[in-house]
């Protein structure tokens, strides 16, 4: 038989030919892998037979998504066979984890885990964090920090399980399901993309199996290692409810407005301009004000980001918002959006906020409104930590955006309760002072002293505008001056800036 | 005027971010009784350490026919902070019988003797009789109110959308406010949610001519100052009027002419209260026009 290959002048040039082609290849257990006409599938029976298929060892990095939210059933069904099949001192790498994921407690203290990387921490597992039941520190890490991470390999994710509502043999797995209306819906799985796409194996898990090629998907089959069907996946209530319901408290409100009259001021307000809204109760208020306002500019914004919300939807279909880029959707009005709405796309968590991308979506942004647990006189945001020290929050796409847009605005009440949230120093930096350029309070707003033009703006549409250390000043006076937290010298917590730099670190609280 | 419940820590502490006129801080129907010491050492703190801002600060106290609202009254008028509004005032005898205590009250705590002011809530078929003697009643007297919850209780009828049971109440009200040359404050308008409601029955008393609203959500807020805040257009006229009369006195002129027309004094006096409404709604009349 000729050996093609002798035949090629400057073979050496021509990389990694092939040998020359032989019909064993064709045979059963050749080298495709697969018979001919067999139509292969990735469903493997059991989780513990994916788990066994990736290749999964000790000391590796598993990886999660939380678009389940506090509904997710996934990590700890995953931890649990984990721990059955006696794996131990893995790094456990979510994209965020909540209140149900307390179970996990037991599974740091059996070894399981070894060590957790998430954008935030809540409930139980937070306090026990908190409490100092980790040897190695947590990672904190914005979602952009995080995209960023696993898709330079700073953070390589060796298996990524991750929950879907609907996936096919094949791998196509989506956060909807096209063939029925019912069922589990998450809407976008933007921080899933981002991992089925660097991890070195993929898992699906989900329990609705539809028939191929699952299209559109949120995650393609060329991404995934194994589909596993399992029962369930998460409980529905958990993951999202109708819509976000629009607040009616007055304090919101009032502070929705003025950051409204800010975004319509601040020279940002324009036709084609971009947004970002959280899903708070401001929040969610400014949307409907800044549309008010749009309406009567006669302007329409070219893209509306982030955590996607009904509101924002509304806006969409009022014409007011031309394209939703949806890396998280925060209620089923959104969801069920992402589904029938062709200019509303999904995300990757790289393409949303990675900072090693030049033109990742925030960078794009003309304004975001935040939320904030704590600011202080220098503008620095707290995300994380309650006035307590103990680790209450999420990092998200806070510091993502702040930078991103060119007018990064801080909703925050001056007091929540008894608490003061204007404060002469956060707690816990999150994001950086210069990177937000207005906090609006019921009782003000404050502009960053590094935008003088901005100030000048605001000032000439008649805003009334106070100093960081008059708001603050104002919270003071109002609830006193709180005891200062005690903490041991232990770290529990390190947080992350979107490079990877260290910014700053959390400790165990002493009581 | 914003009603704010006197034993609610939170909204007394933000009552004053709101951009309302006055804020009534309740002693009376919205504290249980089981809550109306606590309220009123509440109120009485707020009123010392609050900062609301020079906004005008009301507070209703219980009937002073019982220990309760002397109680009130004694606590109240030590702050030398807010007006003291009388609740179900049926006669003039109920206004100096309050006016009495807290007279002594004054005297006993070396507060100028009438410095306290007073407003008195018209709530019954009695009490919307004697308006104009309620009004009269004392100097110390600021304003008279409508309350229409036990006012249409009293007449045995409900509230309507349109509002025609309370007509002659707000009539008979408003007359002997005027007569008597204090404020007429219309009474709440108990559904939040229905903003076309509210809307209609701001616009009919301000058509009849009372001088404010009461609220109980900062959301009506927004309503109350749009309808009663003068338009360009009407601020435009009055400037002009204004214009003119300068004209007329730099001329020399006893007579007032603007495009034709004569001036006269009805005129000029609506002209300078749209322009005192305009600058109390933040509007900068020296530039013509923007908000201050």
């Amino acid at each position: 038989m000729r050996d093609l290959r002798k035949e090629i002048p400057c073979l050496e040039q021509l990389g990694s030919l092939g040998k020359t082609f032989s019909e064993s290849c064709l045979e059963a257990g050749g080298a495709l892998a697969v018979d001919k006409g067999s139509h292969p599938s990735k469903i493997v029976p059991s989780l513990e037979e994916a788990i066994r298929r990736c290749g999964l060892q000790d000391g590796m990095t598993i990886s999660f998504h939380h678009h389940f939210r506090n509904g997710d059933q996934i990590v700890n069904m995953v931890l649990d066979k984990l721990a059955e099949m006696g794996f131990h001192d893995l790094v456990l790498a979510a994209s965020s984890l909540t209140d149900c994921h307390a179970p996990l407690i037991r599974h740091i203290q059996n070894g399981v885990i070894r060590r957790i990387e998430t954008s935030g921490l809540r409930g139980k597992l937070a306090d026990a964090i908190s409490g100092g039941k980790m040897d190695v520190p947590v990672v904190f890490r914005s979602h952009g920090g995080r995209a960023c991470a696993i898709s330079q390999g700073e953070l390589p994710i060796d298996v990524a399980f991750l929950g879907a509502p609907s996936c096919d043999a094949w791998g196509n797995a989506n956060g909807y399901s096209r063939d029925e209306e019912g069922g589990i819906l998450c809407g976008s799985m933007g921080y899933a993309k981002c991992d089925a796409q660097y991890a070195r194996k993929t898992v699906i898990l989900t329990s609705h199996v539809v028939p191929c090629p699952n299209v559109p998907c949120a995650i393609p089959s060329t991404d995934v290692d194994c589909v596993v069907e399992v029962e369930s996946i998460g409980d529905p209530a958990g993951i999202m409810s109708g819509a976000t319901r629009f607040t009616k408290n007055p304090k919101e409100l009032l502070m929705a407005e003025s950051a409204a009259e800010v975004i319509a001021a601040s020279g940002v307000f324009h036709d084609g301009f971009s947004f970002q809204m959280g899903s708070g109760g401001a929040s969610l208020a400014v949307a409907r004000f800044l549309g008010e306002k749009m309406k009567a500019a006669g302007i329409t914004a070219s893209y509306a980001l982030g955590g996607i919300t009904g509101s924002i939807v509304d806006m969409y279909e009022a014409g007011l918002v031309r394209r939703i880029l949806d890396v998280q959707s925060f209620d089923l009005r959104a969801a069920e959006s992402l589904k029938q709405n062709r200019f509303h796309q999904q995300i990757s968590a790289v393409y949303y906020a990675s900072p090693k991308d030049a033109t990742c979506a925030v960078n794009g942004l003309d304004t975001v409104i935040l939320s904030a647990l704590e600011v202080d006189t220098d503008f620095n945001v707290n995300v994380l930590t309650g006035s307590d020290g103990v680790i209450r929050g999420a990092i998200g796409g806070h510091p993502d955006t702040a930078w991103g847009a060119s007018l990064a605005i801080v909703v925050c009440p001056l007091v929540r309760g008894r608490i003061p949230c204007v404060v002469p120093k956060v707690n816990t930096l999150v994001t950086p002072g210069a990177t937000v350029d207005v906090v609006v309070t019921e009782y003000g707003v404050a502009v960053n002293p590094r935008r003088e033009e901005l100030r000048r703006r605001l000032e000439r549409a008649g805003i009334p505008l106070r100093t960081m250390e008059q708001l603050q000043g104002i919270a003071q006076q109002m609830v006193g001056k709180p005891d200062p937290i005690r903490y041991t010298d232990k770290v529990v917590g390190v947080v992350t800036y979107r490079d990877g730099s260290v910014l700053d670190l959390i400790y165990q609280v002493a009581d | 005027m914003l009603f704010v419940p006197g034993n609610n820590p939170g909204m007394i502490k933000d009552a004053g971010i709101y951009g309302q006129d006055c804020i009534m801080f309740d002693l009376e129907d919205s504290v249980s009784l089981g809550e109306k010491d606590a309220a009123r050492f509440l109120v009485y703190q707020a009123l010392n350490t609050v900062d609301y801002a020079g906004k005008e600060l009301v507070v209703r106290v219980n009937d002073p026919a019982t220990k309760c609202g002397v109680d009130d009254l004694e606590a109240i008028v030590r702050t030398q902070k807010a007006v003291i509004r009388l609740p179900k005032t049926e006669s003039a005898r109920d206004v100096l019988d309050c006016e009495a205590i807290i007279a002594r009250i004054e005297r006993e705590n070396g507060i100028p003797e009438g410095s306290t002011g007073m407003m008195a809530a018209i709530e019954s078929a009695a009490g919307v009789l004697n308006a104009k003697e309620i009004a009269f009643s004392t100097p110390r007297l600021i304003g008279i109110a409508l309350g229409a919850e036990d006012y249409v209780t009293d007449l045995k009828t409900k509230r309507s959308a349109e509002g025609i049971e309370l007509l002659f109440a707000r009539s008979m009200i408003l007359l002997a406010a005027r007569a008597a040359g204090i404020d007429a404050i219309d009474t709440v308008y108990s559904d939040v949610n229905n903003e076309a409601g509210f809307r209609a029955e701001v616009e009919l008393i301000h058509q009849l001519g009372f001088d404010g609203k009461s609220i109980i959500n900062p959301r009506q807020i927004k309503t109350v100052h749009e309808v009663y805040t003068p338009t360009q257009k009407d601020i435009d006229k009055a400037l002009a009027v204004m214009e003119a009369i300068e004209e007329a006195h730099r001329k020399g002129s006893g007579v007032i002419s603007l495009n034709g027309k004569m001036v006269d004094r009805p005129i000029v006096l609506r002209a300078q209260r749209t322009l005192d409404l305009a600058r109390a709604a933040g509007i900068c009349l020296e530039e013509g026009n923007g908000h201050a």
